[in-house]
This record gives C-alpha cells, structure tokens and sequence, in this order.
C-alpha cells in the first residue's frame, strides 16, 4: 500500500466527480433558457442514482470475479461488503497488482461511471421526460455500463485479455455514451422545429465556464488513470495538455477557414475533442504524438459535428461528433503511436515498429462497443418509451423542461427588469 | 401635443440622450426592444451550423413635446442616431390628445 498513491487517486477521484458538474454547465450553456436546469438536474441526478447503484451493484458487475468468457463481473462485492481494505480486484496482481487500497480504486471507477452517463445528455436534450430518463439511466448504467467497463477496464475483461489499450476510457466512457446518444436521440426523435428553427446556444459563458471545469477535472481523469502518484501519471498528465491544446487550436483554424470567424464555442468544442481524443491513449503515447492526436481531433470533430444535418439525426449537442468520433480517433491511434517506451504494459503500434495486430484489436474494440452499446441502449430506450414514455408531450416540451418538469425558471429577471421590485 | 417615438441603435443611446439634452428635452422613457427592417438580421454561425437572426436588439425611445419642439427633436435624434449605415433605425411623430402629470394634476403642455 502506498500513501503517496492512494493520496493521488483519491484526490483525482474528486477531480473526475468535479467534471459532472463541469459537464452539466457546458451542456447548460448550448440549450436554450427554457431548458436549462433539466440540464443541470440530468448531470445531478446521475450524480445521486449512479453512485447508489455502483456501490450496491454496478462495481461488482465491472470489477467483480468474472461470471464468464470476460462479459461480466459477479455478484461478489455487490453493496461493496467483501471489499473493504483489504479485498482483492481479480486480476489486479503480480506486475500490475494494486498499491491502493481497493476502495480508493472503487470510488475513482464511480466517478467514471458517473460522468459517462452524464455524457448521454446532451445528445438527448430539450425533450427527454425526467421520470422516464431516471428510470432510463439507472438501468443503462447497470445493463450497459458495467458489461463495457469489465470488458476494457477488467484486466479479466475479454477485450482487455486481447490486448485492447484503453488508459481511461476512449471506449468504455466515450464512444459508450456516445453511442448510447445517438441511440436514445434515435428513439424519441427530433426536437421540435428541428434543424428548421434556430436553436442557438442561451449562454456560451456557462458553455466555456464548463469546458473549463472539464479540462481541470480531466487530469484526474487521465493521470489518475496510473493508479499511482508515477512516471506514468506524469506523462499522462503532459499529453492531456497538449492534446487538448491542439484540439482547442484545430477547431479553431478549421472555423477560420470554413465559416469566417473562430467562436468561443468552437474553442470549448476543439479542447473537449481533444481530450476525449487523447483519454484512450494518455498513457500510451509520447508528447508528440499527443500534440497530433488532438490536432486531428480537433480537425475531424469539427467537420463531424456537421453530419446530424446530413443524416438527420438531431444529436443536440453533438454527443456523437465529439465524443464518439474524438474516441474512436484516440482508440484507433493508438494503432499507429503507442509505444512500449512510454509503458511497458502497453504494445507497439504500427509507426513503433509493433505491426498491424495492435491496430487489429483496438479496431475490434471500438467496433464492439459501438455495436453493444447502441443496440443495448437502443432496445433500453425503446422498451422505457413504449412503457412509460421517454419524450414529454409537444406543450410540455414547447413551454420547456424546466418549467414542466422541474416547476422552476432557471432565470427570474422579473425583479431586476421590466415590473420592477 | 406630439409624440415622437424613436427606434435606434442601442450603442447610439448616449448620443441620442445627449443631443436632446442640448435642446432642452429632459424626459423620455427608454425599452429595450428587438426588431428589423430593411436589415433583416444577421447570421450566427454555432458548430458550423448558420441561423439567420432577423430580430436584433434595439432601444425604443418615447417622448411627448409640444407641437413646437417637435420638429427640432427629430432632427436632434436622426443627427445623433445615425451611422449612415443599414439599421440606424426610424423615427415618427404622431399627435397625442391629453397628458395628465400624476403627481400634480397638471394637464396639456403644463404637464410635459
């Protein structure tokens, strides 16, 4: 057991809780006033139910001994009782066995379980019913979360046993929520007015105040990812620097060039994408290699933002062009630019002299996690829309979320403006 | 009795203000408004996708003078509010029958 450690995982936990909120407040930001506190209540209420349901079930189904051919933990630490301080993660042992205590490592996964449920929100905003999508989101995190993070994260997980390379979850979070989105926006359909009516962002500071909540959070994300207070944690903290960083500028230069003017959104949006980018591969690549994959996220992303209108899908706010297209780049480069210098639990890519079978695996496991979680949250949402209703009624929906779900106004102006006192 | 009513541009409010000061009018009463004429908006750009914004924000001023000032308040306004370039905005002026100053019961010119 190591102090220093269990110091840095436990601080990086609250550092990966703070990008919740983060995430509600960059979501907040890019809907319109009417429905900006389901937004936020989204995002809180998966901050209450998920951390529930981790610790009475969803751990023990991620990291628990595993129930067979790498799909799925037990029942063994349900309600966390046999983990305690001294329990033992299967298969966290020998080279990669654990210097922190097991329910450091318990409470670092919750934060994660946590902030890739909140991501489903924003492809799904302005309409979703919030009884229905706590039913929703409950189950999902259970049926659909847990399975994916045993496969990658549990080193018993099947695509972890392949050799799939996923540091902190450019698989298991990003293209999971991602998909998950894209398949719920599917099931309760359009906004109403969509993509006809405008629907413009009500407040980009509260967009960028969030990004800038994420981007902080993020490093415990992706250094705590070492589970130690290392080299590894340390490398892993420069690269999400620096891929963010790129992410930030090729958004940027991309807007400059096609639509005029470089936004403050576009800013947010670049250094989202690199980070989700880089998440999968922060431990796994060199610095250069970092400033190249946020570049190219940045790039694509930013482009890939733009196919809900080709395609008709009204992700609202871009679950799938950012965080679906931004994982499946850091995933895939990892086939090109992980190397063994950097970590020696991890494999050469292509350019690092490890072939093509590197590559190989990560694309099997960005195709089965696209596969799994779409269809399993698709067949999820359908099941809840067809029983309690996913989506509110058109009034309900027109006058907005906050008021008819939350019976509260995100803005009262009344006193400060026109009727006075 | 007249009131002249005035949609400008919101930054040209202090000049506005000012100039009317300079002419001895000392009341008004000013709303924040949206609307567009000739403008017709303007585009916003989020995400790569474009939305065509046709109202925009302008201020609405409203003042009653006596049928003798008039004239020299409109000028004051359009010398004022105008950028010579599209959206400055419009004044008009139209007659206004009674005014009563609640305070005191004045009524007509004595009131203004």
């Amino acid at each position: 057991m190591s102090a220093g450690n269990t110091a840095w995982v436990l601080v990086s936990s609250a550092l990966v809780l703070f990008m919740t909120p983060g995430l509600a407040f960059y979501y907040a930001g890019m809907v319109r006033a009417k429905n900006v506190l389901s937004m936020l209540m989204q995002n809180y209420f998966v901050m209450g139910i998920v951390s529930i349901v981790w610790a009475l079930v969803g751990f023990s189904l991620a990291f628990g001994k595993d129930a067979g051919f790498g799909l799925i933990g037990n029942f063994g630490f349900a309600g966390l009782l046999h983990l305690g301080l001294k329990g033992h993660i299967p298969g966290y042992s020998g080279s990669s066995a654990l210097s922190i205590p097991p329910l450091a490592f318990m409470i670092f996964q919750m934060m994660f379980a946590i902030i890739t449920a909140g991501l489903i929100t924003g492809a799904t905003a302005d309409r979703l019913k919030f009884s229905s999508f706590a039913i929703f989101i409950t189950l999902w995190s259970l049926l659909v979360y847990s399975p994916v993070a045993h496969w990658v994260f549990s080193p018993n997980g099947w695509l972890f046993k392949l050799g799939a390379l996923d540091f902190a979850g450019g698989t298991v979070v990003h293209i999971n929520s991602g998909m998950a989105g894209l398949a719920v926006a599917i099931v309760i359909g359009k906004r109403k007015g969509w993509p006809k009516e405008p629907m413009p962002p009500h407040s980009l500071p509260l967009t960028l105040l969030g990004a800038g909540m994420l981007w902080f959070g993020w490093f415990g994300f992706n250094a705590g990812s070492a589970l130690g207070a290392n080299e590894l944690a340390a490398q892993a903290f420069v690269n999400t620097q620096l891929a963010t960083a790129g992410g930030l500028l090729a958004w940027l230069l991309v807007e400059k060039f096609k639509d005029g003017h470089p936004t403050t959104l576009g800013a947010a949006s670049g250094a989202v994408a690199g980070l989700v980018a880089i998440t999968p591969a922060c431990g796994y690549v060199n610095p250069l290699s970092s400033i190249v994959i946020g570049i190219l996220a940045g790039a694509v992303c930013s482009v890939a933002v733009r196919i809900k209108f080709r395609f008709g899908f009204d992700d609202a706010l871009d679950v799938v062009g950012v965080h679906v297209v931004g994982g499946i780049i850091g995933a895939l480069s990892l086939g090109f630019l992980a190397t063994t210098s950097i970590n020696s639990a991890g494999s050469n890519g292509l350019f690092f002299g490890g072939g093509i079978s590197l590559l190989g695996v990560q694309t099997l496991a960005v195709v089965s996690v696209m596969v799994f979680s779409f269809v399993a949250s698709f067949i999820l949402a359908k099941v809840i829309d067809k029983t309690f209703g996913l989506r509110v009624s058109r009034v309900d929906e027109e006058e907005g979320l906050d008021m008819t779900q939350h019976s509260e106004a995100a803005y009262s102006l009344s006193g400060t403006g026109r009727f006075g006192q | 009795m007249k009131l002249i009513t005035a949609v400008i541009k919101p930054f040209k409010l202090e000049d506005v203000k000012e100039g009317l000061k300079a002419i001895g009018i000392h009341g008004m009463t000013v709303t924040e408004a949206q609307g567009f004429g000739r403008q017709r908006g303007h585009t916003e750009v989020y995400r790569g996708a474009e939305y065509n914004v046709d109202l925009l924000p302008k201020i609405r001023l409203e003042m009653v003078v006596t049928d003798e000032e008039a004239p020299a308040v409109v000028d004051s306004i359009v010398r004022s509010a105008t950028t010579s370039k599209i959206g400055d905005g419009k004044v008009w002026v139209s007659s206004v029958e009674h005014v009563v100053r609640i305070r005191t019961g004045e009524v007509g010119p004595e009131a203004i």
